[in-house]
């Protein structure tokens, strides 16, 4: 479904990313797990075309949108649940909920908006609270449910754990698991929480310094002596 | 009281002007951060084709009033809107993203050149025209003063609330308004949920220049006459009328714009008309100095 080949990406003169190939299967949660600074949250905004891959192709269902406006990227069905949520925040939790369908059919709003509330019964009393005003764990969900408001195919999620209590990560992680059981819908997803992340995902990919070091199954990589080492050793696991 | 009741009046019909031409101040800078010193000269381009309408139109003997002037309305905000989007297109756009003071310095030069493009094609004479809307309404008469309101100027306040009523109306109920919102706040994550975030800002350009036209219409019609210099003096009253308000802020832009009308009517009439735009800026500068936001704007700070 998703491709990258060879994807380089520049901020300025810093090269964030450096050649990374990737896929992401339909149907599949594949999650991206990397240090501080490793270029994860790049290749999210890269796949959104903020900033324009210089190097390398993307292709989403076999066509190439290295070149495409971001809009046009979102109209394709990619949404992105980006790194420190960016809620509008003087949008009411509605209105946040309505930016998020801008570029989903009109007459799915309803029903859409009703699965959001089912999923994530918080906003629902939020409703008419401005985005700002909400506590970082309901940010977090307003962020996902906006994201899903667009109906993607592809959902880019930047650390949803971020910041959270144990227990209001939990419940994103099996709001997570939810939508792709019942909808199918494909998941691209960035954590620094390795140890959970690697227990949703089918598939994930370690990143060092732009580059992708090491790919395999969930399981696999749970199992693996480095990546006990570097992200799950001393870390604390709820 | 006649006396003072005359000035509110006029404050009135000046800061409903001001106010059309403030929103565009407003919401450019809401939206991309900058000041659009071009705005004024759009409002200019916008009585000069009044001016140039109404000239054609008694000239083809169309003698309708409301006619003509729906005609030089409608043509008048194609025409800016087309300049509005240009300006935008031509000037700003390819800025964007560049230091914070280029497109400052950009929109300072397409000023200069809308003032003396306007000069050239259309001389630098003071344009008059025939008045188009006369006669009014005796309010209050004693045996000093008449108090009168003229039809042009319940044209002009009328014209002023539907347009600002409609225009907010757009802002919170439409997709569109939620768009530029949306801009306002995070052009970044507007563009990640799918807004053509380009179109928006084309677009926003174009609103404030309908508007800023529809004032151009209207002060043509109330003066009489024109010249290219109006847009620079108008264009800094809204634009001290959108700084008073609380830049950034569209209720704010209408209030500025009413307050600073008022005040130069009223300092005009008490004190020495020569100083008026001293009496304007001068409060502005007060309200800088103590409530640096303006009157409704919000702070910079922002919990998150």
């Amino acid at each position: 479904m998703l491709n990258l080949q060879g994807v380089h990406t520049f901020y300025g003169p810093i090269e964030a990313l450096r050649g990374v190939t990737l896929d992401v299967a339909k149907g599949e949660i594949v999650t991206l797990i990397g240090a501080n600074g490793a270029g994860k949250s790049t290749l999210l905004m890269t796949i959104c075309g903020r900033p324009r891959a210089a190097e390398g192709s993307i292709r989403f269902d076999g066509e190439d949108i290295t070149r495409e406006e971001t809009f046009s990227i979102i109209r394709r069905g990619i949404a992105q649940a980006p790194e420190g949520r960016r809620i509008f925040a003087r949008l009411t939790v509605f209105e946040n909920l309505q930016i998020g369908a801008t570029v989903a059919d009109p007459g799915h709003f309803a029903s859409d908006i009703e699965k959001v509330f089912t999923l994530f019964p918080i906003l629902r009393k939020r409703r008419d609270q401005r985005g700002g005003t909400l506590s970082g764990g309901e940010q977090q969900m307003l962020s996902i449910g906006r994201a899903l408001m667009g109906r993607p195919r592809l959902l880019l999620l930047d650390e949803p754990s971020l910041g959270l209590a144990p227990m209001i990560v939990k419940q994103i992680f099996a709001a997570i698991a939810e939508i792709n059981r019942a909808q199918g819908l494909t998941v691209l997803l960035v954590e620094q929480n390795a140890y959970h992340a690697l227990r949703l995902a089918h598939r994930g990919y370690v990143m060092q310094t732009g580059r992708i070091v090491l790919s395999g199954s969930g399981a696999e990589l749970l199992a693996n002596p480095e990546v006990r080492a570097a992200y799950l050793e001393g870390g604390v696991h709820a | 009281m006649e006396y003072f009741l005359q000035q509110a009046i006029n404050g009135l019909t000046l800061g409903a002007i001001y106010g059309l031409v403030a929103i565009g101040y407003t919401m450019v800078y809401g939206i991309i951060g900058m000041i659009n010193f071009a705005h004024g000269e759009i409002y200019m381009i916008g009585a000069f084709i009044a001016v140039i309408g109404f000239t054609i139109l008694s000239m083809l003997g169309i003698s309708s009033v409301p006619f003509a002037i729906l005609i030089v309305l409608i043509v008048a905000i194609l025409f800016t809107s087309v300049y509005g989007w240009a300006v935008e297109r031509i000037a700003y756009r390819p800025l964007r993203g560049s230091f914070r003071l280029a497109p400052l310095i950009s929109a300072i030069g397409m000023s200069i050149f809308l003032q003396n493009y306007v000069q050239v094609l259309q001389g630098a004479r003071v344009k008059p025209i025939q008045p188009i809307v006369t006669g009014g309404l005796t309010l209050m008469s004693s045996s000093h003063f008449t108090v009168s309101l003229s039809y042009i100027q319940i044209l002009i306040i009328l014209t002023t609330v539907v347009l600002m009523v409609g225009f907010s109306l757009l802002i919170t109920r439409t997709a569109l308004g939620r768009a530029q919102r949306a801009c306002e706040q995070d052009l970044t994550m507007a563009s990640l949920v799918g807004i053509n975030v380009d179109r928006t800002i084309s677009l926003t350009f174009v609103i404030g220049a309908g508007l800023a036209a529809v004032a151009g219409v209207m002060v043509t019609l109330y003066y009489g006459v024109i010249d290219f210099y109006i847009g620079f003096q108008a264009g800094i009253k809204a634009f001290a009328a959108a700084v008073l308000g609380g830049i950034g802020s569209l209720p704010g832009a209408m209030l500025g714009g009413l307050l600073i009308g008022l005040v130069e009517a009223f300092w005009s009439a008490y004190f020495t008309i020569e100083y008026k735009d001293l009496a304007t800026f001068s409060i502005l500068i007060l309200v800088l100095i103590f409530r640096p936001t303006g009157l409704l704007g919000r702070p910079e700070v922002e919990k998150v």
